[in-house]
């Protein structure tokens, strides 16, 4: 099968699952006890019957619930996701306002992931275990295992509070472009990266380790290329490889982490959004966040999938 | 020798079949009688290598000792009966120590020899939650890994073994459940249900079974090309026996690694929720339902004084136990010398 037409088919088999997520977000939201509508009714002794569904009439809450769907579902194709009930902003202008911000946070994960995990995995494996390698499995251990939450705390514990670097929370909030906030960025950012280095650096370190046990490096050792160029420009291209596979799991891995981290560091951020719509029962905008985030981690799937067999023309495609 | 005489096997009825020609004859391979019992246990060759694995037999000893001072924190009690009548837990969790009559304790008391790692916000002895919190955390997280796991299992297993359009339909919805982050329907489903043990247990293992019915798929996929397989068919057993006795427990190795890290995962997961204050109800000893009460206290700061211990203790007894969890899985992965399995990464850890 060629290159194209395994795009073709990996783009046309995510249509069911669109679907399926469709689904699974509006049935989830919709056995929701305790809509917006019966939460305002209870606050308000004084509305009639009447009034409550007038009410649920505006906001399309009534009839069958597959008719419900269908009608959700067509708004949102057209881009209409429903008013915030207890607000009246629009779903969307709410996401739009919220989202820049997560993926400064994601984007500052993923690069401190990067950046940390990366040199150190290529040390680690070239220092087979040897003390480095020892030290760097045991961190990266330690990155795994530590709850993103705790990790948080302890930064403004340590950052914030001990040593005073960073205020605890920023003081007064600039645009989000504004070059002060990579400031604060800082430790929102390393919390929500860790795990992602140390998912990096165990893969990294495997990967390398296979890849220097083959004969292709033997052969350029051979022809009396340095071990420099050996490394950098011969393994370490096909052990990155190995890390694309892991861009799909590490970014579905850093948006769960986010709606943690947000609340962690009262980022106002998508994440954050989440939470409070969920303590409001906003099913409008849970619905979107939900949707959205789903679409998004199986266009991330879609990219590695095709990144990957790019980067691999070994691999069969079937 | 003590091969069997038997010309007949199973419903295969061999004739013209003389047992002593074949004895004396050349043998096709190496395989002898002693060495066949040698190959017997792979479980047991697992386990000869792991006991010389120095960091999983530090992990064991702590999710022992962590999971013993869950046990015997304060008695257990079934239907009024006392099972279990230790308490290692100093305090009852709950008590407020500035109620007791003979305590000076008061909220955010520091580290003393009388409370080990102080009090939390309330006046509660940090340490006797602590050891209590356990229980939850660390049950639910091999509840909703046995429900998972067996679940997962013989879905995949299905899946896998009869393939086509019933592959293809339960891959679909396996790929749609993967396309959420679990925390992120845990946190809906729990707002579904509400707080509490069960809703927990529930929410976890709802999103939780994909990664299990995934990793058995393919394993069948691959051992059911082997021959034994094909001759198991052949003598005309059943699909679930061969299914069952045949091909999964030659998957079982990469699943039982990624059970035991998926521990850790939930684990986290929950306190998560615990953190963001939608696991179990306000006030109980969950770990991370104890630091969602500190983290307002972390910034703002009681009078200038930071009560660092009410932050670094839970989080720390979680940290504690996931990386023991998998320092274990990493140990069982190396003993079985599956290929690197990684760490799940979906529920927020």
């Amino acid at each position: 099968m060629s290159l194209r037409r395994f795009i073709l088919k990996r783009l046309l088999s995510i249509i069911p699952i669109l679907f399926g997520v469709s689904v699974i977000t509006f049935s989830l939201v919709h056995l929701t006890p305790g809509d917006p509508i019966a939460q305002m009714v209870a606050m308000n002794p004084n509305v009639t019957a009447a009034e409550e569904a007038q009410l649920r009439a505006r906001y399309g809450l009534d009839g069958p619930i597959w008719e419900q769907y269908l009608t959700w579902m067509g708004n949102v194709l057209t881009g209409d996701f429903g008013e915030v009930i207890g607000s009246g902003r629009d779903v969307s202008e709410v996401v739009m306002t919220r989202l820049p911000e997560t993926i400064a946070l994601g984007l500052f994960g993923w690069a401190f992931g990067l950046v940390i995990a990366i040199p150190t995995g290529i040390y680690a494996a070239i220092n087979k275990d040897e003390f480095a390698d020892t030290a760097s499995r045991f961190l990266a251990l330690s990155g795994i295992s530590i709850p993103n939450f705790w990790l948080g705390l302890m930064l403004i514990l340590i950052g914030a509070l001990w040593i005073g670097l960073w205020p605890v929370l920023p003081p007064s909030r600039h645009a989000l472009y504004h070059p002060e906030m990579l400031w604060y960025l800082v430790l929102p950012g390393i919390t929500i990266g860790t795990a992602a280095a140390a998912s990096i650096m165990r893969v990294m370190r495997t990967s390398m380790a296979e890849e220097m046990n083959k004969e292709y490096v033997t052969a350029a050792r051979a022809k009396g290329l340095p071990e420099r160029t050996v490394v950098l420009k011969h393994v370490l291209r096909n052990s990155l490889i190995s890390v694309v596979t892991l861009a799909a799991t590490l970014t579905a891995s850093i948006v769960a982490g986010s709606v943690v981290v947000e609340v962690v560091f009262n980022w106002p951020g998508l994440g954050r959004e989440f939470i409070t719509a969920i303590d409001e029962r906003e099913i409008n905008l849970i619905m979107a966040i939900t949707l959205f985030t789903g679409v998004f981690i199986i266009i991330a799937n879609l990219l590695a999938d095709i990144l990957y067999a790019v980067l691999d023309p070994r691999i069969r495609y079937d | 020798m003590t091969s069997n005489e038997h010309t007949e096997r199973g419903r295969i009825q061999v004739s013209g079949f003389d047992s002593e020609k074949v004895r004396q004859r050349e043998p096709l391979t190496g395989w002898t009688e002693e060495s066949g019992t040698e190959t017997e246990s792979r479980l047991g060759r697992a386990w000869k290598r792991f006991k010389h694995n120095r960091s999983a037999l530090i992990g064991l000893f702590v999710v022992g000792i962590l999971s013993l001072c869950a046990l015997f924190a304060r008695p257990v009690t079934v239907v009024g009966m006392t099972v279990q009548p230790f308490s290692l837990a100093p305090y009852d969790p709950t008590t407020i120590m500035y109620m007791t009559p003979d305590s000076s304790a008061g909220v955010y008391d520091s580290p003393t020899l009388a409370h080990p790692m102080g009090t939390d916000g309330s006046g509660r002895d940090l340490f006797s939650r602590i050891l209590y919190g356990g229980r939850y955390s660390i049950s639910i997280g091999f509840v909703v890994v046995a429900l998972t796991g067996a679940f997962g299992l013989v879905y995949g297993a299905i899946s896998g073994y009869y393939g086509g359009w019933i592959d293809e339909i339960m891959m679909r919805i396996v790929d749609t459940v993967y396309a959420f982050p679990a925390l992120i329907l845990a946190l809906i489903i729990v707002a579904i249900l509400g707080g509490g043990y069960w809703q927990l247990v529930a929410a976890f293992t709802l999103p939780g079974w994909v990664t299990y019915a995934r990793l058995i798929r393919g394993e069948v996929l691959t051992v059911k090309e082997n021959e034994y397989v094909m001759a198991a068919k052949a003598l005309g057993a059943r699909d679930r026996s061969v299914i069952f006795r045949h091909i999964v427990p030659n998957a079982m190795p990469p699943m039982i690694v990624v059970a035991t890290l998926n521990i850790g995962t939930v684990v986290i997961g929950v306190a998560a929720l615990g953190f963001l204050g939608l696991g179990m109800p306000p006030g109980s000893a969950e770990w991370g339902t104890m630091l969602d009460q500190t983290r307002d206290t972390l910034i703002q700061g009681p009078e200038g004084a930071i009560p660092w211990w009410a932050t670094i203790f839970p989080g720390g007894a979680i940290f504690l136990f996931v990386m023991a969890m998998n320092m274990i899985g990493d140990g069982i992965n190396d003993a079985f010398d599956a290929q690197e399995t990684g760490i799940e990464q979906q529920g927020g850890g």
